[in-house]
Protein backbone atom coordinates (compact mmCIF):
# COMPACT_ATOMS: atom_id res chain seq x y z
CA UNK A 1 0.00 0.00 0.00
CA UNK A 2 1.64 3.53 -1.00
CA UNK A 3 0.22 7.27 -1.51
CA UNK A 4 1.89 10.19 -0.91
CA UNK A 5 -1.21 11.71 0.05
CA UNK A 6 -1.57 9.77 3.31
CA UNK A 7 -1.66 12.77 5.50
CA UNK A 8 -1.86 12.18 9.62
CA UNK A 9 -4.76 14.05 11.02
CA UNK A 10 -5.03 14.76 15.05
CA UNK A 11 -5.97 10.75 15.67
CA UNK A 12 -7.95 12.04 19.03
CA UNK A 13 -8.77 15.46 19.70
CA UNK A 14 -6.49 16.76 23.32
CA UNK A 15 -8.20 19.05 24.95
CA UNK A 16 -3.90 20.19 26.00
CA UNK A 17 -3.21 20.72 22.40
CA UNK A 18 -5.88 22.73 21.59
CA UNK A 19 -4.28 25.07 23.84
CA UNK A 20 -1.39 25.33 22.28
CA UNK A 21 -2.59 24.65 19.27
CA UNK A 22 0.50 25.91 16.63
CA UNK A 23 3.35 24.51 15.71
CA UNK A 24 1.59 22.59 12.61
CA UNK A 25 4.11 21.78 9.75
CA UNK A 26 3.27 21.48 6.39
CA UNK A 27 6.04 19.81 4.48
CA UNK A 28 4.48 19.64 0.76
CA UNK A 29 6.24 17.68 -2.19
CA UNK A 30 10.03 18.73 -1.43
CA UNK A 31 12.72 16.92 -3.84
CA UNK A 32 16.29 17.60 -2.86
CA UNK A 33 19.14 15.49 -4.80
CA UNK A 34 23.06 15.54 -4.57
CA UNK A 35 25.70 15.40 -6.96
CA UNK A 36 27.95 12.25 -5.35
CA UNK A 37 31.00 12.88 -7.47
CA UNK A 38 29.61 12.18 -11.00
CA UNK A 39 26.56 10.13 -9.83
CA UNK A 40 23.42 12.52 -9.11
CA UNK A 41 21.46 11.01 -6.48
CA UNK A 42 17.65 11.66 -5.77
CA UNK A 43 17.51 11.36 -1.69
CA UNK A 44 13.77 12.83 -1.50
CA UNK A 45 11.27 13.09 -4.58
CA UNK A 46 7.83 14.60 -3.91
CA UNK A 47 8.01 14.13 0.02
CA UNK A 48 4.61 15.16 1.53
CA UNK A 49 3.57 15.40 5.26
CA UNK A 50 2.38 17.02 7.63
CA UNK A 51 3.13 16.99 11.28
CA UNK A 52 0.17 17.81 13.46
CA UNK A 53 0.04 20.46 15.80
CA UNK A 54 1.88 19.38 19.00
CA UNK A 55 1.68 15.52 18.18
CA UNK A 56 4.83 13.18 18.53
CA UNK A 57 5.61 12.59 14.64
CA UNK A 58 7.98 9.51 14.19
CA UNK A 59 9.56 8.54 11.28
CA UNK A 60 11.15 5.14 10.56
CA UNK A 61 12.40 3.78 7.11
CA UNK A 62 15.46 2.30 6.12
CA UNK A 63 19.03 3.40 6.47
CA UNK A 64 19.81 6.06 3.78
CA UNK A 65 16.00 7.19 3.00
CA UNK A 66 16.71 10.57 3.53
CA UNK A 67 15.61 11.07 6.75
CA UNK A 68 18.66 13.08 7.89
CA UNK A 69 18.00 15.55 5.08
CA UNK A 70 14.24 15.89 5.69
CA UNK A 71 15.76 16.78 9.23
CA UNK A 72 18.56 18.90 7.92
CA UNK A 73 15.66 21.02 5.22
CA UNK A 74 12.86 21.31 8.11
CA UNK A 75 15.88 22.87 10.53
CA UNK A 76 17.15 25.41 7.97
CA UNK A 77 20.69 24.04 7.35
CA UNK A 78 19.75 22.80 3.78
CA UNK A 79 17.17 23.84 1.02
CA UNK A 80 14.54 22.00 -0.92
CA UNK A 81 15.35 22.30 -4.64
CA UNK A 82 11.93 21.94 -4.90
CA UNK A 83 8.49 21.81 -2.67
CA UNK A 84 7.24 23.99 0.23
CA UNK A 85 7.84 23.66 3.94
CA UNK A 86 5.36 25.95 6.46
CA UNK A 87 4.73 26.25 10.37
CA UNK A 88 1.63 27.33 10.99
CA UNK A 89 1.24 28.57 7.45
CA UNK A 90 4.30 30.38 7.14
CA UNK A 91 7.12 29.28 5.03
CA UNK A 92 10.80 28.36 6.85
CA UNK A 93 13.47 30.51 6.25
CA UNK A 94 17.04 29.24 7.16
CA UNK A 95 18.14 28.19 11.13
CA UNK A 96 15.94 29.10 14.14
CA UNK A 97 15.28 28.82 17.26
CA UNK A 98 11.53 27.73 16.04
CA UNK A 99 12.68 24.60 15.10
CA UNK A 100 15.69 22.66 16.93
CA UNK A 101 17.75 19.38 16.19
CA UNK A 102 18.81 17.07 18.75
CA UNK A 103 21.32 15.29 16.87
CA UNK A 104 22.88 12.17 16.23
CA UNK A 105 26.06 12.95 18.26
CA UNK A 106 25.62 15.39 20.82
CA UNK A 107 26.50 18.73 19.80
CA UNK A 108 26.61 20.28 23.13
CA UNK A 109 29.32 22.74 23.30
CA UNK A 110 31.88 21.14 24.91
CA UNK A 111 33.85 24.55 26.25
CA UNK A 112 30.16 25.06 28.51
CA UNK A 113 28.82 23.25 31.69
CA UNK A 114 25.54 21.51 31.17
CA UNK A 115 24.03 24.70 32.82
CA UNK A 116 25.87 26.83 30.56
CA UNK A 117 24.75 24.71 27.39
CA UNK A 118 21.15 25.00 28.64
CA UNK A 119 20.92 28.57 29.15
CA UNK A 120 22.72 29.48 26.14
CA UNK A 121 19.81 29.74 23.96
CA UNK A 122 17.55 32.13 25.99
CA UNK A 123 20.58 34.51 27.13
CA UNK A 124 21.55 34.50 22.97
CA UNK A 125 17.95 35.22 21.99
CA UNK A 126 17.83 38.36 24.73
CA UNK A 127 14.16 37.89 25.14
CA UNK A 128 13.48 36.25 28.78
CA UNK A 129 14.67 37.95 32.02
CA UNK A 130 17.42 36.28 33.74
CA UNK A 131 15.57 34.98 36.31
CA UNK A 132 12.87 33.38 34.41
CA UNK A 133 15.70 31.89 32.15
CA UNK A 134 17.40 30.73 35.33
CA UNK A 135 13.66 29.42 37.06
CA UNK A 136 13.37 27.81 33.84
CA UNK A 137 16.57 25.90 33.48
CA UNK A 138 16.01 24.93 37.25
CA UNK A 139 12.75 22.97 36.24
CA UNK A 140 14.30 21.34 33.27
CA UNK A 141 17.93 20.49 35.14
CA UNK A 142 15.83 18.63 37.61
CA UNK A 143 13.41 16.85 34.88
CA UNK A 144 16.07 15.08 33.08
CA UNK A 145 18.06 14.11 36.35
CA UNK A 146 21.30 16.70 36.09
CA UNK A 147 21.12 18.92 39.20
CA UNK A 148 24.02 17.00 40.20
CA UNK A 149 25.81 17.50 36.76
CA UNK A 150 25.17 21.03 36.35
CA UNK A 151 28.65 21.85 36.51
CA UNK A 152 30.19 19.57 34.94
CA UNK A 153 31.66 19.53 31.47
CA UNK A 154 30.04 17.22 28.52
CA UNK A 155 33.28 15.07 28.54
CA UNK A 156 32.57 14.48 32.38
CA UNK A 157 28.97 12.98 31.22
CA UNK A 158 28.38 9.64 30.19
CA UNK A 159 26.69 9.24 27.11
CA UNK A 160 22.84 9.05 28.14
CA UNK A 161 23.55 12.32 30.40
CA UNK A 162 24.81 14.47 27.23
CA UNK A 163 21.74 13.34 25.54
CA UNK A 164 19.41 14.40 28.27
CA UNK A 165 21.67 17.84 28.70
CA UNK A 166 20.84 18.11 25.00
CA UNK A 167 17.04 17.80 25.19
CA UNK A 168 17.01 20.21 27.67
CA UNK A 169 19.04 22.90 25.91
CA UNK A 170 16.25 22.45 22.82
CA UNK A 171 13.35 22.32 25.10
CA UNK A 172 13.78 25.30 26.97
CA UNK A 173 13.35 27.45 23.72
CA UNK A 174 9.96 26.38 23.84
CA UNK A 175 10.66 25.71 19.43
CA UNK A 176 7.29 25.30 17.58
CA UNK A 177 9.19 22.21 16.37
CA UNK A 178 11.42 19.55 17.66
CA UNK A 179 13.45 17.57 15.26
CA UNK A 180 15.38 14.65 16.78
CA UNK A 181 17.75 12.60 14.64
CA UNK A 182 18.04 9.01 15.97
CA UNK A 183 19.16 10.69 18.93
CA UNK A 184 19.63 7.93 21.38
CA UNK A 185 21.51 6.17 18.56
CA UNK A 186 24.90 4.43 19.95
CA UNK A 187 23.42 4.14 23.38
CA UNK A 188 23.11 0.64 24.76
CA UNK A 189 19.85 -1.15 24.87
CA UNK A 190 19.09 0.05 28.71
CA UNK A 191 20.04 3.53 28.66
CA UNK A 192 18.18 3.92 25.43
CA UNK A 193 15.08 2.46 27.10
CA UNK A 194 15.86 5.01 30.27
CA UNK A 195 16.30 7.91 27.59
CA UNK A 196 12.80 7.06 25.52
CA UNK A 197 10.58 7.13 29.04
CA UNK A 198 12.81 10.34 30.03
CA UNK A 199 11.71 11.75 26.22
CA UNK A 200 8.64 10.57 26.47
CA UNK A 201 7.93 12.02 29.88
CA UNK A 202 9.09 15.72 28.60
CA UNK A 203 7.20 15.24 25.43
CA UNK A 204 3.76 14.33 27.12
CA UNK A 205 4.67 17.55 29.74
CA UNK A 206 5.03 20.04 26.72
CA UNK A 207 3.16 18.78 23.87
CA UNK A 208 5.19 20.20 21.61
CA UNK A 209 5.55 19.52 18.04
CA UNK A 210 7.48 17.12 18.04
CA UNK A 211 9.45 15.03 14.42
CA UNK A 212 11.17 11.93 15.65
CA UNK A 213 13.46 9.99 13.16
CA UNK A 214 14.66 6.36 14.45
CA UNK A 215 15.35 3.31 12.94
CA UNK A 216 14.35 1.38 16.02
CA UNK A 217 10.47 -0.01 15.55
CA UNK A 218 10.23 -0.58 19.10
CA UNK A 219 11.12 3.09 19.94
CA UNK A 220 9.02 4.39 17.06
CA UNK A 221 5.79 2.96 18.74
CA UNK A 222 6.13 3.65 22.07
CA UNK A 223 6.91 7.58 21.38
CA UNK A 224 4.76 8.04 18.48
CA UNK A 225 1.25 9.95 18.55
CA UNK A 226 2.07 9.22 14.08
CA UNK A 227 4.08 6.53 12.59
CA UNK A 228 5.43 7.72 9.05
CA UNK A 229 7.14 4.93 7.04
CA UNK A 230 9.60 6.08 4.44
CA UNK A 231 10.23 4.45 0.93
CA UNK A 232 13.81 3.38 0.35
CA UNK A 233 15.65 5.99 -1.77
CA UNK A 234 14.38 8.01 -3.09
CA UNK A 235 12.65 9.03 0.06
CA UNK A 236 8.67 9.60 -0.13
CA UNK A 237 6.28 8.47 2.74
CA UNK A 238 5.19 5.30 1.80
CA UNK A 239 1.85 4.85 5.04
CA UNK A 240 1.27 6.57 7.97
CA UNK A 241 -0.46 4.58 11.19
CA UNK A 242 -2.02 6.63 13.70
CA UNK A 243 -0.72 4.88 17.25
CA UNK A 244 -3.78 5.37 19.49
CA UNK A 245 -2.05 4.32 22.78
CA UNK A 246 -2.71 5.45 25.57
CA UNK A 247 -0.85 8.75 27.42
CA UNK A 248 1.06 8.65 29.81
CA UNK A 249 2.48 5.93 27.82
CA UNK A 250 4.79 3.29 30.24
CA UNK A 251 7.03 0.66 29.17
CA UNK A 252 3.84 -1.91 30.24
CA UNK A 253 2.21 -0.77 26.70
CA UNK A 254 5.20 -2.76 25.21
CA UNK A 255 3.58 -6.41 25.50
CA UNK A 256 0.19 -5.06 25.09
CA UNK A 257 -1.86 -6.55 22.09
CA UNK A 258 -2.50 -3.33 20.42
CA UNK A 259 1.25 -2.32 20.40
CA UNK A 260 2.20 -5.95 19.09
CA UNK A 261 -0.60 -5.54 15.63
CA UNK A 262 0.82 -2.06 15.02
CA UNK A 263 4.39 -3.37 14.87
CA UNK A 264 3.12 -6.46 12.82
CA UNK A 265 1.58 -3.83 10.26
CA UNK A 266 4.70 -1.60 10.14
CA UNK A 267 7.24 -4.55 9.82
CA UNK A 268 5.27 -6.25 7.05
CA UNK A 269 5.18 -2.30 5.21
CA UNK A 270 9.45 -2.55 5.70
CA UNK A 271 9.42 -5.70 5.16
CA UNK A 272 7.96 -5.43 1.54
CA UNK A 273 9.97 -1.68 1.28
CA UNK A 274 13.16 -3.90 2.05
CA UNK A 275 12.56 -6.56 -0.39
CA UNK A 276 12.41 -4.30 -2.86
CA UNK A 277 15.58 -2.47 -1.70
CA UNK A 278 17.20 -5.78 -1.82
CA UNK A 279 16.11 -5.88 -5.57
CA UNK A 280 17.91 -3.12 -6.05
CA UNK A 281 20.97 -4.32 -4.57
CA UNK A 282 20.73 -2.31 -0.87
CA UNK A 283 23.25 -4.19 1.35
CA UNK A 284 21.59 -3.24 4.43
CA UNK A 285 18.33 -3.77 3.27
CA UNK A 286 19.59 -7.62 3.08
CA UNK A 287 19.77 -7.91 6.75
CA UNK A 288 16.28 -6.48 7.50
CA UNK A 289 14.65 -9.02 5.53
CA UNK A 290 17.06 -12.26 6.73
CA UNK A 291 15.77 -10.50 10.52
CA UNK A 292 12.38 -10.20 9.42
CA UNK A 293 12.08 -13.58 7.70
CA UNK A 294 14.05 -15.29 10.48
CA UNK A 295 10.96 -13.93 13.18
CA UNK A 296 8.21 -14.93 11.26
CA UNK A 297 9.68 -18.84 10.88
CA UNK A 298 10.17 -18.29 14.53
CA UNK A 299 6.36 -17.09 15.80
CA UNK A 300 4.74 -19.94 13.36
CA UNK B 1 46.19 18.43 54.16
CA UNK B 2 47.95 19.64 51.42
CA UNK B 3 51.36 18.95 52.92
CA UNK B 4 50.39 14.76 52.89
CA UNK B 5 49.24 16.09 49.14
CA UNK B 6 52.52 17.61 48.18
CA UNK B 7 54.86 15.01 50.05
CA UNK B 8 52.76 12.37 48.34
CA UNK B 9 53.28 14.25 44.88
CA UNK B 10 56.91 13.96 45.55
CA UNK B 11 57.17 10.56 46.30
CA UNK B 12 55.14 9.58 43.53
CA UNK B 13 56.91 7.30 41.14
CA UNK B 14 56.81 9.99 38.24
CA UNK B 15 58.91 12.06 40.26
CA UNK B 16 60.98 9.40 41.18
CA UNK B 17 61.68 8.03 37.71
CA UNK B 18 62.46 11.80 36.81
CA UNK B 19 64.93 12.39 39.63
CA UNK B 20 66.44 8.91 38.70
CA UNK B 21 66.64 10.23 35.09
CA UNK B 22 68.25 13.48 35.93
CA UNK B 23 70.96 11.61 38.39
CA UNK B 24 71.78 9.08 36.14
CA UNK B 25 72.85 11.57 33.55
CA UNK B 26 75.15 13.42 35.91
CA UNK B 27 76.73 10.20 37.48
CA UNK B 28 77.14 9.03 33.77
CA UNK B 29 78.73 12.81 33.11
CA UNK B 30 81.15 12.76 36.30
CA UNK B 31 82.43 9.36 35.26
CA UNK B 32 83.30 9.97 31.95
CA UNK B 33 84.50 13.71 32.54
CA UNK B 34 86.59 11.90 35.42
CA UNK B 35 88.30 9.72 33.54
CA UNK B 36 88.86 12.05 30.29
CA UNK B 37 87.31 9.08 27.59
CA UNK B 38 87.43 10.61 23.98
CA UNK B 39 85.25 13.68 23.88
CA UNK B 40 85.26 14.46 27.15
CA UNK B 41 89.11 15.66 28.06
CA UNK B 42 88.09 18.97 28.08
CA UNK B 43 84.88 18.58 30.01
CA UNK B 44 84.34 19.91 33.26
CA UNK B 45 83.20 17.60 35.38
CA UNK B 46 79.73 17.97 37.54
CA UNK B 47 81.74 18.94 40.53
CA UNK B 48 83.42 21.57 38.86
CA UNK B 49 80.42 23.17 37.46
CA UNK B 50 78.92 22.87 40.70
CA UNK B 51 81.83 24.96 42.49
CA UNK B 52 81.97 27.56 39.53
CA UNK B 53 77.51 27.23 39.93
CA UNK B 54 78.08 28.50 43.40
CA UNK B 55 80.01 32.02 42.46
CA UNK B 56 77.94 32.59 39.01
CA UNK B 57 74.14 32.43 40.88
CA UNK B 58 76.06 35.36 44.07
CA UNK B 59 76.59 37.50 40.65
CA UNK B 60 74.28 39.84 40.15
CA UNK B 61 75.49 39.68 36.71
CA UNK B 62 74.46 36.46 36.30
CA UNK B 63 70.29 37.37 37.10
CA UNK B 64 70.84 40.04 34.30
CA UNK B 65 71.71 37.61 31.96
CA UNK B 66 68.49 35.70 32.51
CA UNK B 67 66.64 38.93 32.73
CA UNK B 68 67.97 39.71 29.39
CA UNK B 69 66.75 36.51 27.96
CA UNK B 70 63.11 36.39 29.51
CA UNK B 71 62.26 40.21 28.78
CA UNK B 72 63.33 39.08 25.09
CA UNK B 73 61.03 35.73 24.80
CA UNK B 74 58.10 37.88 26.49
CA UNK B 75 57.89 40.81 24.22
CA UNK B 76 58.46 38.69 21.51
CA UNK B 77 56.25 36.20 22.44
CA UNK B 78 53.72 38.38 23.94
CA UNK B 79 53.58 40.75 20.53
CA UNK B 80 53.71 37.30 18.32
CA UNK B 81 50.01 36.55 20.14
CA UNK B 82 48.87 39.76 19.84
CA UNK B 83 49.23 40.12 16.34
CA UNK B 84 49.33 36.47 15.18
CA UNK B 85 45.71 35.24 16.98
CA UNK B 86 43.24 38.04 15.61
CA UNK B 87 45.64 37.71 12.10
CA UNK B 88 44.59 33.95 12.17
CA UNK B 89 40.64 33.98 13.00
CA UNK B 90 40.13 36.63 10.54
CA UNK B 91 42.20 35.04 7.65
CA UNK B 92 40.51 31.78 8.98
CA UNK B 93 36.92 33.70 8.83
CA UNK B 94 37.64 35.51 5.34
CA UNK B 95 37.82 33.99 1.98
CA UNK B 96 39.18 36.61 0.23
CA UNK B 97 41.21 37.81 2.77
CA UNK B 98 43.17 34.27 3.27
CA UNK B 99 43.40 34.36 -0.73
CA UNK B 100 45.20 37.35 -0.80
CA UNK B 101 47.55 36.62 2.57
CA UNK B 102 48.50 33.31 2.23
CA UNK B 103 50.95 32.69 0.00
CA UNK B 104 52.74 35.71 1.82
CA UNK B 105 52.47 33.80 4.67
CA UNK B 106 53.47 30.37 3.02
CA UNK B 107 56.47 32.08 1.23
CA UNK B 108 57.85 33.87 4.45
CA UNK B 109 57.07 31.31 6.82
CA UNK B 110 60.05 28.33 5.74
CA UNK B 111 62.56 31.44 5.87
CA UNK B 112 64.50 29.88 9.48
CA UNK B 113 64.13 33.31 12.31
CA UNK B 114 68.31 32.98 11.82
CA UNK B 115 67.68 33.92 8.48
CA UNK B 116 66.45 37.02 9.50
CA UNK B 117 68.95 38.56 11.04
CA UNK B 118 71.65 40.33 9.28
CA UNK B 119 68.34 41.72 7.20
CA UNK B 120 66.64 42.80 10.42
CA UNK B 121 69.49 44.32 12.10
CA UNK B 122 70.45 46.39 8.97
CA UNK B 123 66.37 47.17 9.08
CA UNK B 124 65.95 47.79 12.54
CA UNK B 125 67.73 50.90 14.30
CA UNK B 126 69.16 49.23 17.50
CA UNK B 127 70.74 45.51 17.91
CA UNK B 128 67.78 45.01 20.36
CA UNK B 129 65.17 45.82 18.26
CA UNK B 130 66.66 43.15 15.76
CA UNK B 131 66.63 40.73 18.23
CA UNK B 132 63.05 41.31 19.37
CA UNK B 133 61.77 40.98 15.67
CA UNK B 134 63.67 37.88 14.83
CA UNK B 135 62.33 36.28 18.20
CA UNK B 136 58.78 37.49 17.02
CA UNK B 137 58.85 36.20 13.95
CA UNK B 138 60.13 33.04 15.49
CA UNK B 139 56.51 32.49 17.49
CA UNK B 140 54.46 34.49 15.00
CA UNK B 141 54.25 31.88 12.24
CA UNK B 142 53.38 29.08 14.35
CA UNK B 143 50.78 31.33 16.22
CA UNK B 144 48.75 31.89 12.80
CA UNK B 145 48.82 28.36 11.31
CA UNK B 146 47.67 26.95 14.45
CA UNK B 147 44.60 29.44 14.70
CA UNK B 148 44.02 29.06 11.00
CA UNK B 149 43.84 25.18 11.47
CA UNK B 150 41.80 25.24 14.70
CA UNK B 151 39.34 27.73 13.36
CA UNK B 152 38.78 25.45 9.92
CA UNK B 153 38.25 22.44 12.36
CA UNK B 154 35.72 23.54 14.38
CA UNK B 155 32.86 20.91 13.85
CA UNK B 156 30.15 22.31 11.82
CA UNK B 157 27.59 20.87 14.61
CA UNK B 158 28.76 23.32 17.10
CA UNK B 159 27.51 26.53 14.13
CA UNK B 160 24.44 24.75 13.85
CA UNK B 161 23.89 24.39 16.81
CA UNK B 162 24.87 27.81 18.11
CA UNK B 163 22.82 29.19 14.79
CA UNK B 164 19.22 27.56 15.62
CA UNK B 165 19.80 28.53 19.20
CA UNK B 166 19.37 32.08 17.93
CA UNK B 167 23.21 33.47 18.45
CA UNK B 168 23.76 36.59 16.24
CA UNK B 169 27.51 36.71 14.52
CA UNK B 170 29.03 38.74 18.25
CA UNK B 171 27.60 35.68 20.03
CA UNK B 172 28.72 32.79 17.49
CA UNK B 173 32.59 34.63 17.68
CA UNK B 174 32.72 35.08 21.39
CA UNK B 175 31.19 32.02 22.44
CA UNK B 176 31.95 29.38 19.88
CA UNK B 177 34.39 30.32 17.60
CA UNK B 178 36.38 31.81 20.52
CA UNK B 179 36.60 28.96 22.61
CA UNK B 180 36.40 26.77 20.11
CA UNK B 181 39.97 27.51 18.72
CA UNK B 182 41.63 28.25 22.50
CA UNK B 183 43.29 25.15 23.03
CA UNK B 184 44.51 25.10 19.53
CA UNK B 185 46.09 28.27 20.57
CA UNK B 186 47.66 27.02 23.23
CA UNK B 187 49.09 24.17 21.09
CA UNK B 188 50.81 26.96 19.44
CA UNK B 189 51.80 28.71 22.08
CA UNK B 190 53.56 25.63 23.61
CA UNK B 191 55.40 25.26 20.03
CA UNK B 192 55.95 28.88 19.67
CA UNK B 193 57.67 29.27 22.99
CA UNK B 194 60.04 26.32 22.58
CA UNK B 195 61.25 28.63 19.07
CA UNK B 196 61.37 31.55 20.47
CA UNK B 197 63.69 30.05 23.19
CA UNK B 198 65.63 28.44 20.39
CA UNK B 199 65.82 31.54 18.49
CA UNK B 200 66.59 34.01 21.52
CA UNK B 201 69.69 31.93 22.27
CA UNK B 202 70.78 31.75 18.89
CA UNK B 203 70.27 35.57 18.02
CA UNK B 204 72.12 36.47 21.44
CA UNK B 205 75.29 34.59 20.35
CA UNK B 206 75.41 36.41 17.00
CA UNK B 207 74.14 39.93 18.12
CA UNK B 208 73.97 40.21 21.72
CA UNK B 209 75.73 41.74 24.88
CA UNK B 210 73.10 40.40 26.85
CA UNK B 211 71.17 37.37 27.96
CA UNK B 212 72.08 33.45 28.55
CA UNK B 213 73.37 32.89 25.03
CA UNK B 214 75.49 35.48 25.29
CA UNK B 215 76.83 34.19 28.54
CA UNK B 216 77.37 30.84 26.93
CA UNK B 217 79.09 31.57 23.89
CA UNK B 218 81.10 34.49 26.23
CA UNK B 219 82.18 32.36 28.40
CA UNK B 220 83.57 29.92 25.27
CA UNK B 221 85.32 32.74 24.36
CA UNK B 222 86.87 33.79 27.33
CA UNK B 223 87.55 29.79 28.08
CA UNK B 224 85.08 29.73 31.04
CA UNK B 225 84.11 26.24 30.73
CA UNK B 226 82.31 25.34 33.63
CA UNK B 227 80.29 28.63 32.66
CA UNK B 228 79.11 27.27 29.59
CA UNK B 229 77.68 24.46 31.23
CA UNK B 230 75.76 26.51 33.60
CA UNK B 231 74.43 29.01 30.61
CA UNK B 232 73.22 25.84 28.65
CA UNK B 233 71.22 24.43 31.58
CA UNK B 234 70.05 27.73 32.42
CA UNK B 235 68.49 27.56 28.97
CA UNK B 236 66.97 24.88 29.40
CA UNK B 237 65.77 25.43 32.79
CA UNK B 238 64.53 28.56 32.07
CA UNK B 239 62.58 27.22 28.49
CA UNK B 240 61.13 24.56 30.95
CA UNK B 241 59.94 27.14 33.20
CA UNK B 242 58.35 29.00 30.26
CA UNK B 243 56.24 26.14 28.96
CA UNK B 244 55.81 24.77 32.49
CA UNK B 245 53.51 28.65 32.78
CA UNK B 246 51.92 28.03 29.37
CA UNK B 247 50.65 24.36 30.23
CA UNK B 248 49.16 26.45 33.66
CA UNK B 249 48.02 29.02 31.76
CA UNK B 250 46.48 27.22 29.71
CA UNK B 251 44.86 24.72 32.23
CA UNK B 252 43.04 27.78 33.96
CA UNK B 253 42.02 28.82 30.58
CA UNK B 254 40.15 26.23 29.54
CA UNK B 255 39.07 24.13 32.28
CA UNK B 256 37.33 21.89 30.04
CA UNK B 257 39.94 20.04 28.52
CA UNK B 258 41.10 18.93 31.45
CA UNK B 259 38.37 16.03 31.61
CA UNK B 260 38.73 14.76 28.73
Amino acid sequence: MTGTDQIAKNPSPNPATDVHAHGEVVIDAVSKSYMIGPVHEQVLENCSLTLAAGKLTVLIGPSGCGKSTLINILAGYETAESGTIAIDGEPIKGPSSDRLVVFQETALFPWMTTWQNIVYGPQVQRRRSRSDIETEASRLLDRVGLRDFRNKYPSQLSGGMQRRAELARAMINEPRLMLLDEPFRGLDAMTRELMQEYFVRLYEEKQQTVLFVTSEIDEAIFLADTLVLMSNKPGQVIKTIDIELPRPRSVQILTSNAYLRYKEQALEILHEEALKAFAGGSKSAADFVEAYEREQESQQ
Amino acid sequence: MNVIKVRKALLSKTVLRGFFSVGGLIVLWQIAASMKLPGFTAVPTPIEVWGVLADSISQAKFWDHWAASFARVLSGFIAAQIIGIPLGLFMAMSRTFYATSFPLLEIMRPIPPLAWVPASIIFWPTTEASIAFVIFLGAFFTVVINVIGSARNIDVRYLRAAQSLGSRPMDIFLRIILPAVLPGIFIGMAVGMGITWEVVVAAEMIAGKSGLGYLTWSSYVGGNYPQIIIGMISIGIAGYISSSLIRLLGHYVTPWQRTS
